[in-house]
């Protein structure tokens, strides 16, 4: 889900339909759908507010939308179950992680193709970079890690390893990761581990690990960041966590399999 | 691991500057292989559909193509399916001869056990097939490395559950299969491991025969003891099928009927296994079974051994396949890697009806001082594989 560039409407990828909803932000309303869109898994919003990234699982192909029109505008190749996609803020270049393949895949869109594809750790799934934009997280599901690359080189220069006390290497699943608009944290959902880690992102290192609902897969910061919402995938729920203490406030039910959240805060 | 992802990290072009490097994999079988035959009962209904696990091979190195080119390999899988009567000692001496990076075997056991026992060196041999557990430790060999779970990983997997569920009084019954007779040994130990009661244990007889009452009439059969399962053990199959709902006793059956444990199942819902299913679907045109995934998981671990392997060269990538830091994405949400003391490849197994997968071993509970998927199956101080690995 995404909101569009002034927040007055937002997006939504309906991947078994093969469709971009699109709703009214103050109505809740429907108002057009972009068809024809592979298995949408996930999109970024491209700076200019116009074109819409978005990664086809099953094709293994990431595809260039106009929101305004719905037209189909290009299309790029990646590896089996491209999942994460994200946007750097000059709008040059677009990031797909590629889960099947391990593969980060760099799209000039200027130069309009793939320029580069970097091996990471097993299964990534989603990004973050940093306000700076000189980093850019990866999250890799399977390897239980988050791999860090220099965008200017476009190498792997680091990585977290999560350890939280108790769980094996194998419990710990992270997918979705935040950072604080100031770029001093970041929180990772760790999936299986039931977990978030709060990283210090200077220091790479975590600070603190917050129990959750059972999986924890998608966050979202409110706009003054003093929440962070978790969508916990296997037990129904949303939990709420206070950034300045760290702690979890409380868990709502929501409804079937949450995936991700979208604050309407602004 | 921050070394060796720099070392791993490339920075490919798309101009054709980088040198491709090509990559066989050989994919061994027989033509007229009796296992993939119709097994028509007396009525001509045939309970039996085996496929050739080759479209999962084929789906693995189809996938591999993006990861092959950031790399600079192109993978090629080469198949083989000899004639009957044909050398495949021989055969499999010639691919390694030509440099095939592993061979897929998809033998009868006779040939399988020509093929392992080879006095020449062998590039990885894989195990798509075979369950029986003398592969992983009497009859192991050096080169062999298993996708396929063994029989007692199965067994195991079933026992964790019936002891996760406190149903631990177990009624066996078994059929007169050579097959049979090792898996109830297996269920045996299995049993043992995890702490289950077996109060009987009935052969049964595919008769009707009222002389052989006790040996064809199931009421008979399963109202002797006290139990809370029954684990039906039968390879065939006709006589099984009967068997559910026609016990004395108000009691499910595990083991060749109800609740099954495999390798895969097209219903698995977690970890990415639809997107794997449907892929498999498109390109096979049915449902991905056990074997099918065992094949695909052979040419995924040794894509993954690739990408991280230092030379690309089938020692090299051998080596790297039998590494403790491997990580092979299995889709049953685990990193894969193989035992270093029978090549088996560590996985979790699925408990599973018809139509649903009802758990995942290692059940929540059993717990290991190493690794909790070495709970199925031979850990290493149980292992009679004398290699030195």
């Amino acid at each position: 889900m995404h909101f569009s560039a002034d927040r007055s409407e937002f997006y939504v990828a309906c991947a078994d339909d093969d469709q971009i909803a699109i709703y009214s932000t103050a109505e809740l309303t429907l108002l057009r759908r972009i068809r024809s869109v592979p298995a949408p898994e996930t999109f970024d919003l491209h700076p200019d507010g116009r074109r819409l990234i978005v990664s086809n699982e099953e094709d293994a192909t990431a595809s260039v939308y106009d929101v305004e029109s719905g037209e189909f505008l290009t299309d790029y190749e990646t590896g089996e179950e491209p999942e994460g996609v994200q946007v750097t803020a000059d709008g040059r270049l677009v990031f797909v992680a590629s889960e099947a393949a391990n593969l980060v895949h760099v799209i000039d869109l200027e130069a309009d193709e793939v320029v580069a594809d970097i091996l990471v750790d097993t299964r990534p799934r989603r990004f973050a970079l940093t306000p700076d934009q000189t980093e850019l997280w990866v999250s890799a599901e399977v390897a239980g890690i988050v791999d860090i690359i220099d965008v200017a080189t476009l190498k792997l220069v680091g990585d977290i390893l999560f350890t939280p006390t108790g769980l094996r290497r194998e419990q710990v699943t992270p997918v979705d990761i935040v950072m604080t608009a100031d770029g001093t944290r970041a929180f990772v959902a760790l999936g299986r581990a039931n977990r978030v880690a709060v990283v210090d992102v200077a220091t790479r290192s975590v600070i603190d690990y917050v129990l959750v609902g059972k999986r924890a897969w998608g966050l979202q910061l409110s706009a003054d960041e003093s929440r962070l919402f978790v969508a916990n995938g296997l037990s129904d729920d949303l939990t709420v966590i206070n950034t300045q203490s760290l702690e979890a406030i409380t868990s709502i039910p929501v409804g079937l399999v949450p995936y991700g959240i979208l604050i309407d805060d602004h | 691991m921050i070394i060796k992802c720099l070392a791993l990290a490339l920075f490919v072009w798309p101009v054709p500057a980088v040198a491709q490097q090509d990559v066989h994999i050989a994919y061994l079988g027989l033509a007229d292989d009796a296992y993939y035959d119709a097994q028509p009962g007396y009525t001509g209904l045939s309970l039996r559909d085996r496929k050739r696990p080759i479209d999962g091979a084929r789906l693995a190195v189809k996938s591999a193509r993006t990861l092959g080119r950031a790399m600079g390999v192109q993978i090629f899988l080469d198949e083989h399916i000899l004639p009957d009567g044909s050398d495949m000692l021989a055969a499999a001496t010639d691919l390694a001869n030509d440099g095939v990076f592993a061979i897929l075997l998809d033998l009868p056991a006779q040939d399988m056990d020509s093929v392992i026992a080879s006095p020449y060196k062998m590039p990885t041999l894989f195990n798509i097939r075979h369950v029986d557990d003398r592969y992983r430790g009497a009859d192991c060999a050096p080169a062999l490395l298993h996708t396929i779970p063994s029989r007692a990983m199965l067994t195991d997997a079933l026992a964790q559950y019936l002891r996760y569920q406190n149903w631990t009084r177990v009624l066996v019954l078994h059929g007169a299969d050579p097959d049979d007779a090792a898996e109830t040994i297996t269920v045996q130990n299995s049993a043992a491991k995890f702490g289950l009661r077996i109060v009987g244990d009935r052969e049964f007889t595919l008769s009707n025969d009222p002389r052989q009452r006790d040996l064809n009439n199931i009421l008979l059969m399963t109202r002797q003891e006290s139990y809370d399962v029954v684990w039906l053990i039968d390879a065939v199959g006709e006589f099984g099928r009967y068997v559910p709902y026609a016990i004395a006793e108000p009691r499910l059956v595990v083991g060749a009927e109800g609740l099954i444990a495999r390798a895969w199942h097209w219903t698995w819902e977690r970890n990415g296994a639809p997107q794997l299913n449907q892929r498999f679907r498109r390109l096979a045109n049915r449902d991905m079974e056990s074997e099918d995934w065992a094949a695909w998981a052979a040419v995924q671990a040794l894509v993954s051994a690739i990408a991280a392997s230092k030379a690309i060269t089938p020692q090299a990538v051998g080596d790297e396949l039998r590494s403790a830091d491997l990580s092979v994405d299995l889709y049953k949400g685990v990193r894969g890697n193989f035992r270093n003391w029978d090549g088996q490849l560590r996985q979790p197994i699925l408990l599973g009806t018809h139509n649903a997968v009802i758990a995942s071993a290692p059940l929540d509970g059993f717990e290991h001082h190493a690794d909790r998927l070495d709970t199925l199956g031979f850990d290493q101080p149980e292992t009679d594989c004398l290699l030195a690995q």
